[in-house]
């Protein structure tokens, strides 16, 4: 089974890039990948709770260029303050997918359950279609999206992986480095 | 104290201790030009854009202090660019100063705008927009700091007209605050402990030195490096002069024109100590077999230099200098080094070093080689016999100032350096039409030294309209064109890999007529055509000291540059000098 829409996999390792948060910030980490040569698979920003900086989470495709090379290079440009990779198994990981699915009133109910199964929510309705909105691991994503392919999908929307890393191991970092 | 922003930044450079301005004005840094006249920095009116680059770029070389470029918006901005990149391949520090449109005529296609920012990303470490005229101190502080620490580059400050022309309260920062910029420094101890281990288990080892001994002033380490463990040096086209080619270990240099030895002792090397350098492709030739046998221990500043190309052994991310003299001290500790290990190897390249020297066919009259050659032998003008007298009639700390092609090769090779900051080329990039105004540059910054400028005849008409900013700023820099009235590099390789078919590289030796240019713009213009001619027109030139002087050099056009390797081709495939090849037996 091609699974070349999979937003999930071994080829695809996601950094969390803290930058300042100033203007073309973004220009420069994209300029930097396109130039060098470097693949995003996918992209998220937003402000931290700190308003000076603000994280980027960039899923990059290491098949074409060896991360470690991709992080070298990041961590030249003067506005990136720290990049950490989050292995899936060591990071709560979310993403979130809207999609609109073809689905007449017989297949709708097919569909709904499915909706169901994956704790998804209906947020909006036509004669033949819906939309459906699901967070979740990115994995989770990807069977959602599988299984709504054989509908027909006629338009899809992910926001690109997030994370943090797990409370544990967070908990257990400070412990070490003497925070209450 | 209330300042306009053009009096804060130009005050903010005199802080900086900026001596030289090269630049020229234009709409939108028209405020800057107001208060620099009463600024005791020196500004210097160039005739395009790419030449106050240049110009700063050859002054930062030579000085191994910051250059400084003004230009306005738009094409002033779009001109500099090819410097910026020069810089940036280079690590060559510079700071930039670009005007712009006001801030909020910024994004509507204004006269004169240009995305300056968005175009320079890709060729500088960093660059500003400054949009609050409180924020110049802060940023040209931060500039400089940025452009002269850790690997060095080029920074670019774009600054709006109504910047300018705001008012600030003047400031001067305590210092810079950059939470992502951590130049590395000092080396890892146990990491130059493992550099230590090879380096003493080594039997066929190799200094691979680049262009951060120069960045680093680490020259006198290295020399100390070399004497203390015995070990040969080769020096990229970057690094010449870093180490004394009068020196017995001195190699010169490696690469695609590098000598036989040079080449074939990192082929064969079981260590290469990489101190500064890249493992950029005109080195390594084909990277699958480049230095097959070798552990790489490799030093460098830039974290992202030290496997990019090829996995060391050893990776030492810190300054050149500082990790080099940490090498001496753990080398010391260890007791004395026993250099006679290495004599076979140093043997092995003695011997390659005489059977395969740089060489080409002398062409004097009154050379034994033509004499018995009978007449069999035009009597043409060798580039390489220029270069070997000029050598030779000039002082040793002469600045020697190349572009870009046979005759920067040819310069390279041939010109023995002995010092330090002597070479200025642009190595990277590759920038036809470097020379003139980086010479000027290099001139500006060392008025003490000779500076002669060896050019080609296609990079000379790139450039060499700065002549009249040389002679109108009475800079005397001297310009060597070896004139083969080609653009030679392409035709060698047009006659080596396309059949002798020459598309587009013919130039004419007449046209222009080089002297009468070179009187046109205020210099002393000298033509010399025979071998015989050489001597006397490099004296008469070195004698002149009130105004630039070029000599028109008629050269061989069919000399070609040796040894070689075909670019893609393996290091040990090297061709060298066709008078050498029956001798080469693998």
């Amino acid at each position: 089974m091609t699974q070349d829409y999979r937003h999930s996999g071994p080829r695809h390792r996601l950094l969390s890039v803290l930058v300042e948060n100033k203007a073309g910030v973004l220009a420069r980490v994209a300029g930097l990948f396109s130039r060098r040569g470097y693949n995003i698979f996918s992209l998220a920003v937003a402000p931290t709770d700190d308003a000076r900086f603000s994280r980027i989470s960039i899923v990059v495709d290491v098949e074409s260029s060896p991360l470690e090379q991709v992080v070298a290079q990041l961590d030249k440009l003067i506005n990136v303050v720290e990049i950490g990779e989050l292995h899936p198994d060591e990071a709560r990981e979310a993403e979130l997918l809207l999609v609109s699915v073809t689905a007449d009133a017989g297949q709708r109910s097919q569909v709904i359950q499915l909706v169901g199964v994956f704790a998804g929510r209906i947020v909006d309705v036509g004669h033949d279609a819906i939309t459906v909105m699901v967070a979740g691991t990115p994995e989770l994503l990807d069977d959602f999206e599988s299984l709504m392919r054989p509908y027909g999908i006629s338009g899809i929307q992910r926001t690109g992986r997030i994370a943090l890393p797990k409370l544990d191991r967070l908990a257990a970092a400070q412990a070490e480095a003497g925070i209450a | 104290m209330e300042l306009t922003g053009a009096q804060a930044l130009v005050k903010s450079l005199e802080m900086q201790e900026v001596e030289v301005i090269f630049g020229l004005p234009g709409g939108a840094i028209l405020p800057v030009y107001d208060p620099i006249i009463d600024s005791p920095i020196r500004h210097i009116l160039v005739r395009h854009e790419q030449g106050a680059g240049h110009m700063a770029e050859g002054y930062a070389q030579a000085t191994g202090r910051p250059g400084v470029a003004m230009v306005t918006s738009g094409p002033g901005a779009t001109n500099v660019v090819t410097a910026l990149a020069d810089a940036y391949m280079d690590s060559i520090p510079l700071v930039c100063v670009t005007g712009q449109v006001a801030t909020s005529a910024i994004g509507t296609d204004a006269f004169q705008e240009s995305d300056t920012t968005g175009i320079t990303l890709g060729v500088t470490k960093h660059n500003w927009l400054i949009t609050h005229a409180a924020d110049i101190p802060q940023v040209v502080r931060e500039a400089f700091h940025i452009a002269t620490t850790g690997r060095p580059g080029p920074v670019l400050i774009d600054f709006p007209k109504d910047v300018a022309t705001s008012p600030m309260e003047w400031y001067w920062p305590d210092g810079v605050d950059l939470p992502g910029y951590h130049p590395a420094s000092h080396p890892d101890p146990a990491a130059i402990r493992a550099a230590v281990d090879l380096i003493l288990a080594a039997e066929r080892p190799v200094i691979y030195a680049g262009g951060g001994i120069l960045k680093s002033r680490a020259s006198k380490a290295l020399l100390e490096l070399a004497d203390m463990t015995g070990i040969p040096v080769v020096t990229t086209l970057m690094a010449r002069g870093s180490f004394p080619d009068s020196h017995p270990l001195c190699l010169g240099m490696p690469g695609m024109h590098g000598n036989y030895t040079a080449v074939t002792a990192m082929q064969k090397a079981d260590l290469l100590l990489a101190l500064g350098s890249r493992f950029d492709d005109r080195v390594t030739g084909k990277v699958s077999a480049f230095a097959p046998l070798a552990k790489v221990v490799h030093v460098d500043i830039d974290k992202a230099e030290v496997g990019k190309v090829r996995r060391p052994e050893v990776g030492i991310i810190a300054d050149c200098r500082l990790a080099i003299e940490a090498m001496l001290e753990a080398l010391t500790a260890r007791g004395p080094v026993d250099k006679g290990r290495l004599s076979g190897w140093i043997d092995t390249l003695n011997k390659w070093q005489e059977r395969y020297p740089y060489t080409y066919d002398r062409s004097e009259p009154e050379h034994a080689e033509v004499l018995a050659a009978g007449g069999s032998r035009r009597p043409t003008l060798k580039p390489q016999f220029v270069i070997e007298r000029l050598r030779a009639l000039t002082p040793p700390d002469t600045i020697l100032v190349s572009g870009v092609g046979q005759h920067q090769m040819w310069a390279s090779q041939h010109w023995a350096f002995e010092y330090p900051n002597t070479w200025i080329n642009s190595g990277g990039l590759g920038t036809m039409g470097f020379a003139v105004p980086a010479a000027i540059g290099a001139k500006v910054g060392r008025p003490d030294r000779m500076v002669w400028a060896v050019d080609g005849d296609g990079c000379f008409q790139m450039t060499a309209q700065e002549l009249a900013t040389a002679t109108a700023e009475r800079i005397p820099v001297k310009v060597a064109i070896l004139n083969n009235a080609y653009l030679g590099m392409v035709r060698q390789w047009q006659h080596m890999f396309y059949e002798e078919r020459y598309s587009e590289v013919y130039l004419s030796p007449d046209l222009p007529d080089y002297v009468g240019w070179a009187e046109a713009m205020g210099c002393v213009g000298l033509r010399v055509e025979s071998p015989e001619e050489v001597t006397p027109a490099i004296e008469k030139a070195n004698a002149i000291d009130d105004r630039p002087v070029v000599i028109d050099f008629r050269t061989d056009s069919m000399e070609q540059v040796f040894p070689m390797v075909p670019a893609g081709a393996s290091n040990d495939d090297i061709v060298v000098h066709p008078s050498q090849r029956s001798e080469v037996s693998r």
